[in-house]
């Protein structure tokens, strides 16, 4: 992916931001460019008109909150996972999107979506510990990956669409073969996790995975330091994993971000990383280099964010923030 | 604090004018203040088999109301999860308490609790104690009151257990003027309690020895300087002997392993067998913990995880105990120091809430299958059937045959058993 012009995280501002009634939990952006599709605390889609910001809000898909959404690379379908176990598609475009179709899924909520490189496959993870493999076109069921023991928190393809990865609240971050359904290796990534026996909870997880284009990294983010787990004191951590040798080569960090915890990670034209935390004082955008440990740059957000993505246009962000906006930011110069 | 000994009974603990009010209150002598107030062995004998029991479950922390027993689904306020239908038609629990929900039909959810305290220690020690703490004086604990009003005389068993999530065990402060003898037994994460088993280099013979020689000194020391403090001393040696005699009563592996796995495995699942295995042996009050729900971060992920085990464990505990017929006789709390807010924070958590949250209640006089008091329509404040702390209490009590408007003979001072200011819930009372 060629580096866009005016490409500069250290100069990203929010350029929009568009109200909601209840706080934002997921968002995603249509490949085509039109839309940005959010998740909140409500049993709605809501969709936003990236032009102008006109927001549709789509009910009729789920019973409870929206955790997960997905796009078909077409821009045709909007898909969506709630916590009732549903993945429900959506027309994108349509002046007022109706369910074409909704599937018990999981039991217990779903938690991450994504869509197969070539497009045509979409898998999901959630709380009944399982991953599934999906034909986009239809919603039949293709396979099953079992062999996590808690709560898949993120599912993502390899970019060379051979693998899937599936990471859980306990650290187990498995590399399966779609082909065969076999797992084929699983990553170090404990840091990510850990257990208070003072509180007698399990915390972290493995909230964010992201490889690099050219398939040399993979990045799996979430939180570290959790010497209070139930008092949300912990700051953020990337793991960045050399996908050959499955060696752990550096522990990304963000000083100073209390209560920060990774929520998604996207891989930049410039080689970078860019992370998404939440955390006490608001959220962040924070930007790393793979052979650096501490980010290069943070872009702190108006709100606790909960969720990102990349537009196809390598510089515009969208947030879902808690304080009930989503916000568009752009990682350039400010227009003149 | 001497004691007046003029009947002669070292557990005359009831206030003699209330006994006697209530003995002939009732005609038949069906006792106000539990076995303990009778001297006669056979009218004790007569009524254990119909002794009353406590088990409190404490949800430690502040269970979430809207997450258990009071879901609000499809408001701003519920949360993520669903209601499902429970056992008795018309009533929903969370999603995350499915056994729980089909043992409903015993249980009797109070859905409007007000407490007005947020802090941990004091909701902690209102709704253990039926009262505000003050600088004026302590209060004794449900376990040491019901130890005390239901404990029968000739018990050779503590009779308020505590199983606390760790720690090495040991006595709890928690009997106030009742005394030492009433404090809790502490089994640190259910072990058996502490220095139980006589050291091996000490042959039993020896062991009664000394034990007999102790006594005999404590005999004549007792004859002539007799109070509470030598008395509780002297009783802390009898009950150890007693307590070496029947570990086996605290083992929970002596429990068959079937039950085990179908409480589960994790530690609260050994300490609800535990719990039931104490009951069944006859000890009074059993005090349970689960930790943690202070879940100001991630409520729901938090909760997924705790009410998990709950509800495997709990459900499986009242099914044992009404299969057994236990419920007849047993009162189940399951209370917290307070709720959580309706309102969901940044972290996806809830904070300290204790205007409208639940308790869930079961066996003895509770009305079965059963909802008692209403929150609005997001869960903010109670609408209906409002209870506190100290209403509570009380019904805890007389639904285990407590008169709690009676008083204890303390030192020749009648002491309320319970807030005189208030009394029980008596649509909580069948």
């Amino acid at each position: 992916m060629a580096i866009p012009a005016g490409f500069d995280p250290k100069l990203a501002h929010v350029v929009s931001q568009w109200p909601h009634d209840r706080p934002l939990n997921a968002c995603r952006f249509d490949p085509v460019g039109r839309f940005v599709f959010s998740g909140s605390e409500d049993a709605a889609v809501e969709r936003f008109n990236l032009a102008d910001g006109v927001r549709s809000v789509i009910n009729g898909g789920h019973q409870t909150w929206v955790c997960a959404i997905a796009c078909s690379l077409d821009g045709v379908h909007a898909i969506s996972g709630g916590c009732d176990g549903k993945i429900t598609w959506w027309e994108s475009a349509a002046a007022e999107p109706k369910p074409l179709r909704s599937i018990d899924a999981h039991k217990g909520w779903i938690r991450s979506l994504d869509v197969s490189p070539d497009g045509t496959l979409l898998v999901s993870g959630g709380n009944d510990n399982v991953v599934r493999l999906w034909n986009i076109n239809d919603g039949s069921l293709i396979r099953e990956f079992s062999g996590h023991t808690r709560n898949v928190y993120c599912v993502i393809f390899h970019p060379q669409g051979q693998f899937l990865l599936s990471g859980d609240l306990t650290g187990g971050l498995k590399q399966w073969e779609i082909a065969t359904g076999k797992e084929v290796r699983t990553f170090e990534a404990t840091p990510l996790h850990s257990y208070n026996g003072g509180q007698q909870v399990d915390f972290g997880g493995i909230r964010a995975l992201a490889v690099s284009p050219d398939g040399k990294w993979l990045v799996a983010g979430g939180l570290y330091k959790a010497t209070n787990p139930l008092g949300a004191v912990h700051e953020p951590l990337v793991l960045l994993f050399d996908w050959e040798t499955q060696k752990l080569e550096k522990q990304l960090i963000a000083e100073g971000i209390t209560q920060g915890v990774i929520w998604r990670l996207k891989w930049l034209s410039d080689g970078s990383i860019m992370g998404l935390s939440g955390g006490g004082s608001g959220g962040f955008l924070v930007f790393w280099k793979p052979e650096t440990e501490k980010d290069y740059h943070r872009f702190p957000l108006p709100s606790l964010a909960r969720d990102m993505d990349l537009h196809p246009d390598g510089l515009q962000v969208a947030t879902a923030h808690y304080d009930r906006h989503l916000r568009i930011s752009r990682l350039a110069a400010k227009a003149t | 604090m001497k004691i007046n000994y003029a009947c002669g009974s070292a557990d005359h603990g009831i206030a003699r004018r209330h006994f006697l009010g209530s003995m002939a209150a009732t005609g038949a002598g069906i006792m106000a203040g539990g076995l303990g107030v009778f001297s006669n062995p056979a009218i004790a004998a007569q009524l254990r088999s119909d002794q009353k029991r406590i088990v409190v479950f404490n949800m430690h922390g502040g269970l979430s109301q809207l997450e258990s027993w009071d879901p609000k689904p499809g408001t701003d306020t519920g949360g993520p999860f669903l209601a499902i239908p429970t056992s008795v038609p018309g009533i929903h629990v969370s999603e995350l308490l499915p056994q729980t929900a089909q043992q409903m039909h015993h249980l009797c959810l109070v859905r409007g609790v007000n407490t007005s305290e947020d802090d941990h220690g004091k909701g902690a020690y209102m709704m253990l104690t039926g009262r505000r703490q003050t600088p004026a004086g302590n209060f004794p604990q449900l376990g040491a009151v019901a130890a005390k009003a239901l404990t029968p005389v000739a018990s050779a068993l503590p009779g308020h257990i505590l199983i606390t999530p760790g720690g090495s065990g040991g006595r709890g402060n928690d009997s106030a003027y009742l005394g030492p003898k009433y404090s809790s037994v502490q089994l640190g994460n259910g072990n058996p309690p502490q220095n139980t088993i006589r050291p091996e280099n000490m042959a039993e013979t020896s062991d009664t020895a000394r034990q007999d020689f102790r006594r005999k000194v404590n005999d004549r020391f007792l004859n002539r300087r007799r109070t509470a403090v030598t008395e509780a001393f002297a009783y802390s040696y009898e009950q150890a002997e007693q307590l070496m005699r029947q570990r086996d009563v605290f083992d929970v592996t002596k429990e068959p392993a079937t039950d085990l796995e179908r409480y589960g495995t994790h530690d609260f699942g050994r300490h609800c067998l535990l719990a039931r295995r104490l009951l069944e042996q006859g000890i009074t009050c059993v005090q349970l913990s689960h930790s943690n729900y202070d879940t100001h971060n991630e409520n729901f992920n938090f909760h997924i995880e705790q009410m998990g085990e709950f509800d495997r464990s709990f459900s499986c505990f009242v099914a044992d105990l009404a299969a057994r017929g236990m419920l007849e006789t047993t009162l189940l709390v399951v209370l917290s120091e307070f709720g959580r807010t309706p309102n969901i924070n940044q972290y996806y958590g809830r904070d300290h809430w204790s205007k409208a949250w639940s308790v869930c209640l079961a066996g003895c006089r509770i009305p079965r299958g059963s909802v008692y008091g209403k929150t609005n329509a997001n869960g903010t404040e109670v609408e209906d059937g409002q209870v506190d702390h100290g209403a509570l209490f009380h019904t805890y009590l007389q639904a285990a045959g407590v008169d709690s408007t009676g008083s204890f003979d303390i030192d020749g001072r009648d002491i309320p058993i319970a807030d005189p200011a208030t009394g029980a819930v008596s649509q909580l009372l069948t």
